[in-house]
């Protein structure tokens, strides 16, 4: 299994993630029903406003789900930053992961690892975990 | 578009997130009856054996499950008892959440 992502979304995922610091970044990417296809990017607001946790507020989980219904989308990407700890799923991620259909796209903000950050995408099914490539397209 | 079941009663709509479908048999909208959520929930845990399981921890709402009717989070308008009528729509989603 691979990501296949734009350069530009993975420029501006990071780029959310660095202005939000020291809270979690996250968001969503969505693309055209069951194409597996990364073609529009949407930052969400983390109502948990936290450097350990963060949340969709369940009236704007609604306000996607009726947008991305209304236009035949569907959730490709679902993405947020750990800001201290490698970008790696937590197991509050793990427990959280409700879209099996979802990669899920973590990225790491850590001190250690700056000016570099950690950009890796997962599978998370049945609560299990498998790491899959990241395919940087330029367009 | 009238809703179809045995029971004309069965006249509350309820969309279920893909994780939930392999209960319904990939049905992403089905019917239910029932005067609230509490009645909703047992009436989709019969229809469909252990959807209530998923939905319901030691009797309350799980915290992992985001609960609408029409457009209000129930959380809001009594959780379990808030109340459901003929027309209505239920909405269920997965609380999209994490951290480190």
């Amino acid at each position: 299994m691979t990501l296949s992502i734009s350069q530009s979304f993975v420029d501006a995922i990071v780029a959310q993630s660095r202005a939000e610091y020291p809270d979690e970044a996250c968001g969503v990417i969505l693309g055209p029903v069951g194409k597996d296809s990364a073609a529009r990017l949407k930052a969400m607001i983390n109502s948990a406003h936290s450097p350990t946790f963060y949340e969709f507020d369940p009236k704007d989980l609604l306000a996607l789900y009726r947008e991305i219904d209304d236009a035949d989308e569907e959730i490709v990407v679902i993405y947020h930053s750990h800001t201290e700890t490698e970008a790696y799923p937590s197991r509050t991620d793990v427990a959280y992961a409700g879209e099996p259909g979802a990669h899920y796209v973590l990225v790491s903000t850590r001190k250690e690892i700056a000016p570099e950050i950690e950009f890796r995408s997962f599978r998370i099914i049945d609560g299990v975990i498998t790491e899959e490539a990241v395919e940087i397209t330029q367009n | 578009m009238p809703l179809l079941g045995d029971n004309k009663h069965m006249s509350i709509e309820v969309r279920i997130p893909t994780i939930l479908r392999p209960y319904t048999k990939d049905a992403k909208v089905v019917a239910a009856q029932g005067g609230d959520l509490a009645g909703v929930i047992a009436d989709l845990d019969q229809n469909y054996p252990g959807l209530g399981e998923r939905l319901l921890d030691n009797g309350a709402l799980r915290k992992f499950i985001n609960v609408y009717i029409n457009d209000e989070d129930v959380r809001f308008i009594g959780g379990l008892t808030a109340p459901v009528k003929a027309g209505d729509s239920v909405t269920i989603l997965p609380a999209v959440a994490g951290g480190q």
